[in-house]
This record gives C-alpha cells, structure tokens and sequence, in this order.
C-alpha cells in the first residue's frame, strides 16, 4: 500500500489518530454485521429466551418460501428499471447539454437539484400525482381510459416507485455523464464529421463506445442504488404492497424483522444482502484501478 | 461544436426543456398544493395555480404541526434535522481526515489491517443490518438522542479515502522541509496539511449535509420521542394520516420544507457540489 517517501517516526500518535474511526466502525458496523451472520445460524423463541443452532436451516426455508423467491424477481424487475429509465433520461439530458456552449451551465442547475431531495420525500412527491382520488396523473389517464389505482393494481404500484426513484436519480447520472462526455476528445468528432459521418453515427460510433467506463460505474452505482438507498420511496408510497409486489429485498429485511419480528430469517436476509453489496462493491473498486491506467 | 445545425439546435432545446419540466412538475405541485385550503381538496383534482393561503399553511405547520397525526412544531423537527447534518458533516470530516493523516503519513503494524476495517464498512450500508444494528444503539442507551442519531452513522470510508487520495499528492518536500524547521506531526498537520485541504474539506461538507439532510431509515429506528423527530422522518408520519384525513395542503408545506434547505445548498454552492460528488467516487 502506498505511503509518503518520509514519514514521520511516532510509535503511538497513527494509533491514537485512527482510535475514534475504528471505535465506531467496530461497534456499530462491524459488530452488528457479526451479530447479523450469527443469528442467521439460529433460531430464537418468540420471546428471546433461548436460542438454538439450526446451521443453514433459515438459508434452506428462505430458498424455499416463494415470497421471498417473489422478492428477489420484484427486485430485479425494479432495479433493471430504474437503470435503465434513469441512465437514458440523464445521458439524453447531458448529450443535449454538452453540445450548448453557455446556456449549458443555467440547465445544468435546472437538473441537479433533485440529488438533494430525500427518497421518501421523492416518494411522497409521486405519490401525490398519482393519488387515485385527487392526483393529476391518474385525472389524465382517464382520459385514455386507464383506471390508475397503485393501492390495488401491481403494475401500477411498480410503476409508481420506478418512476419516483428514477426520478430522484437523474441529477445524479446527469452529471456524471457530462463529466464523461466532456472527457471525449473533440478531435475525434471532428476527424468523423471530416469523413462525412452525420451527428447519430458520431454519437453510437464515436462517443458511446468512449462513454462505456461512465456508463458501466454508473450501472452499478444505479443497481446499488434501487436495491438499497430506496427504502424511504417505497416506505412512503406502497409499503411493498399490494399484496407483495413492490417488497424488494431491503424491505423485506425490514418488514420481517422489524415489524414481524422474524429475527432469524431477517437475518439470514440481511447476509445475503451483503453479500450482493460486498459483490457490487467489489466490481466497482475494479473499475477504478482499470480508469487509472487510462 | 463541430457544425452547424439548426434543427438540431433546436432539438437540443426542446430536450433540455421538458427534461426541466419534468424535474421540476412534482415539486411544482406540491408547491400548489400548499398554497390553498383544505376544502379544495376534497374532490376533484389538485389545482393548477397558485391559491391564497400560502402564509397560513406554513404559518401553521412551523408554528403547531399537525395535530391529528401527532407531528410535532415543524420548526423543531427543521432544526433537529439542522443539527443531525451539521454533526454529521463535522464528525464524518474529522475522523476520516485524522484517519488518512495516520494511514498516510506514519508506517506501523496493523497500518494495512486499519486500512481494510475502514474499507469494509462500504460494504455494510445500515439497510442490511437494521437489527443487531438498532440492538447495540439500544444497549447503549443512544436511543432518542442526537448521539445515537448521528454517531452511528460518522464512520465513513469514502470520506478517509478521499482524504487519503488527497495527502498522496500533496509533495513530499513539504513535509520535509516541516521537518527541518522541527515542526512535529500535530504541527504540520495544523499549519500545512488542513489549509491545504480547505477545498476538499468544503466540496466534502456539500455533499455531506445532504447526506444527513436526507437520512430516514436510522432516524426512524431510533427516535420514539417527537422531541428528536427529524423532518424527513416525520413527513412520512404526516402523510400517512393524510391519507384518510386529507390535509395535503399541510404535508405539502412540510414537504416543500423539508426541500429548500438541501436544495437551497446545491445550487448556491453547485461548484463545491460537483466537485464533491465526482472527487468523493474515485
């Protein structure tokens, strides 16, 4: 691991300076992360006063409940949703503000306020104009003889959290693909407009293959995102109703062992989740040092 | 702009226009919303313009809450929630900051283990381990109070990396041209490294507040007390009611006051923002 070419000799001091940051990592991350595996491996009576070792038994029950089978689709469903959704609304957004040369700046902070909206305030938004009795968007879909109702219909349910998170996401990739396309050379552009290539060829020829590292990060930036940061959309809108079909997994750990108190299987939940994230995390740390080289 | 294309510009306009109009509709209505009376939303639609009692809605919900749903003053819940970023901001900062300095600048036993504990809590976002997570709060008497609020939540590795990333830059004849003069490590830590990282520091912040502007699961978990109701968590409460006993009005004032000061901080400081967002990913 790196390190200056100097350094200065104090035996104690580097201890003391990391003391505070490895305290609470240690107590509340990774403590609750070993409590979290060791009672997936156990069962516990309704009342908390004895526990037993059951070895992978709330892994097998878990693979074998089809609602939480079901989960994992919904949540695949919904994370491929709001990638896709947001990464296309944002990279058109920031195609069309990189070929502006001043007006770019005055959009740019047209669309980027909606990072520093809250997901369950972003949920609350949506959940207002899609309210089936009094919402705007509901009223308009009448008209084309949709009957919009999120409280009964999944579809529609689904559809209202994919666009309240996709929503939210958009300043985010918006800026990241604007930081990518201003990377890309001119010149390039410039050599393919000479050769007599029209601005769609440039662009899927040219730009989108130089655009693929922002648009990889950006994908498992995006996955993370819709499977865990979007706990408050969907608490404020469905509550992963109706009848399960918005209860992605983080929820579900929630629901499980929060409110209905299943402590081993919401556990043996939670280490499957990290697991995604530690593979997530991992994929993205890659992408980093293959940039560098550059 | 590699040539000219009128059509195209004009196309290009017409994008970035409905992509504004888009960003901008939900909050639009529920600005609306918060400007009329309770009785306009009994039937019918949501209206479109702008209504009268813009100043008694808000008035209300700073000043008394809502009572029905049990929601505190929202002038309490704004400035608990002032608090918990402010602390968030200030503790993330200061312990990574102190963090990289060792990891960077000293070489002793355990250094590589310390760098991975760090690492590893990327990996372990509160939403996977909402239980044994809220068990050890609760053992530590932390629930409802602004330590239990925020401590949990100021380890941060993406903040020490970015420091980290940072110090390796910074020449290496600085320090020891410190060291010549006979400046110890706490010495050039204060009067070299920390004005040096001033911009770090603030495009960090930036992003920071939002971040615990914008916390809801924790806060949720562990407050029980409206006393540390935060505004995110206890909009959520006010909306529930209003379901059944409609006072969108109301909720739409919290909402939209809940928006203006995380928004207000991205667009006055949109240059620290960006810088934040994209340096904090590396």
């Amino acid at each position: 691991m790196q390190t200056k070419r100097t350094i200065f000799p104090n035996r104690v001091l580097p201890y003391l300076l990391l003391t505070p940051q490895m305290l609470i990592t240690l107590i509340f991350f990774i403590w609750p992360a070993g409590q979290a595996v060791k009672s997936s491996f156990e069962r516990e009576d309704p009342f908390g006063f004895k526990t037993q070792f059951i070895w992978f038994q709330n892994y097998t029950k878990l693979f074998a409940d089809p609602s939480y089978l079901n989960s994992v689709g919904r949540t695949a469903v919904f994370a491929v949703s709001v990638t896709v959704i947001s990464m296309s609304v944002s990279l058109l957004l920031a195609i069309a503000v990189n070929r502006l040369l001043r007006t770019g700046r005055i959009y740019t902070t047209l669309l980027v306020w909606p990072y520093a909206v809250a997901p369950v305030v972003a949920g609350i938004l949506w959940w207002f104009m899609f309210n089936p009795s009094i919402g705007i968007l509901p009223y308009l879909l009448s008209f084309a003889g949709i009957d919009w109702n999120h409280r009964v219909n999944a579809g529609n349910a689904m559809t209202l959290i994919v666009l309240a998170s996709s929503w939210k996401q958009i300043s985010y990739n918006f800026l990241f693909f604007v930081a990518g396309l201003q990377s890309v050379p001119q010149s390039l552009s410039e050599a393919a407009a000479i050769d007599g290539a029209g601005p769609f060829k440039r662009f899927w020829t040219i730009i989108f293959p130089l655009l693929s590292p922002t648009t990889f990060f950006l994908m498992i930036v995006n996955i993370n995102y819709a499977m865990f940061d979007t706990f408050g959309t969907i608490d404020a809108t469905t509550s992963g109703g109706p009848a399960q079909s918005t209860n992605i997994l983080v929820y579900k750990v929630y629901s499980d062992g929060f409110l209905g108190l299943n402590i081993g299987s919401s556990s043996a939940q939670s280490v499957l989740l990290m697991g995604i994230v530690i593979v997530l995390t991992v994929i993205q740390f890659r992408w980093v040092e293959r940039r560098v080289q550059y | 702009m590699v040539e000219n294309r009128p059509w195209l510009n004009v196309l290009t306009h017409c994008v970035l226009v409905l992509g504004v109009i888009i960003v901008a509709l939900p909050v639009y209505l529920a600005f609306i919303a918060s400007t009329h009376g309770p009785t306009e939303f009994l039937q019918g639609i949501v209206p479109l313009l702008p209504g009268p009692h813009l100043l008694e809605n808000y008035g209300e919900v700073l000043t008394q809450g809502m009572t029905t749903s049990g929601a505190p003053p929202l002038l309490n819940m704004l400035a608990n929630s002032t608090l918990m970023a402010l602390i968030i901001v200030v503790g993330k900062i200061s312990i990574s900051i102190i963090s990289a300095y060792a990891i960077v600048y000293f070489r002793f036993p355990l250094r590589t283990l310390a760098f991975w504990v760090i690492f590893i809590t990327l990996m372990l976002p509160v939403e996977v381990r909402i239980i044994p997570t809220f068990k050890v709060v609760a053992d530590l008497g932390m629930l409802n109070s602004y330590a239990g609020l925020t401590i949990p939540l100021i380890a941060s590795a993406t903040a020490t990396f970015l420091f980290r990333q940072f110090f390796l830059t910074v020449p290496d004849e600085l320090m020891e041209a410190a060291r010549v003069d006979g400046a110890g490590p706490l010495k050039f830590f204060r009067d070299i490294l920390l004005p040096l990282s001033r911009t770090n520091i603030a495009a960090l912040s930036v992003i920071l507040f939002i971040y615990g502007w914008i916390q809801y699961l924790w806060p949720l978990l562990v407050t029980t007390d409206p006393k540390y109701y935060t505004i995110v968590m206890g909009i959520k409460r006010m909306a529930t009611v209003a379901d059944s006993d409609p006072k969108w009005n109301l909720v739409m004032a919290a909402v939209v006051l809940a928006m203006i000061p995380p928004v207000f901080v991205v667009i006055a400081m949109q240059r620290l923002f960006v810088k934040g967002l994209v340096e904090t990913e590396k």
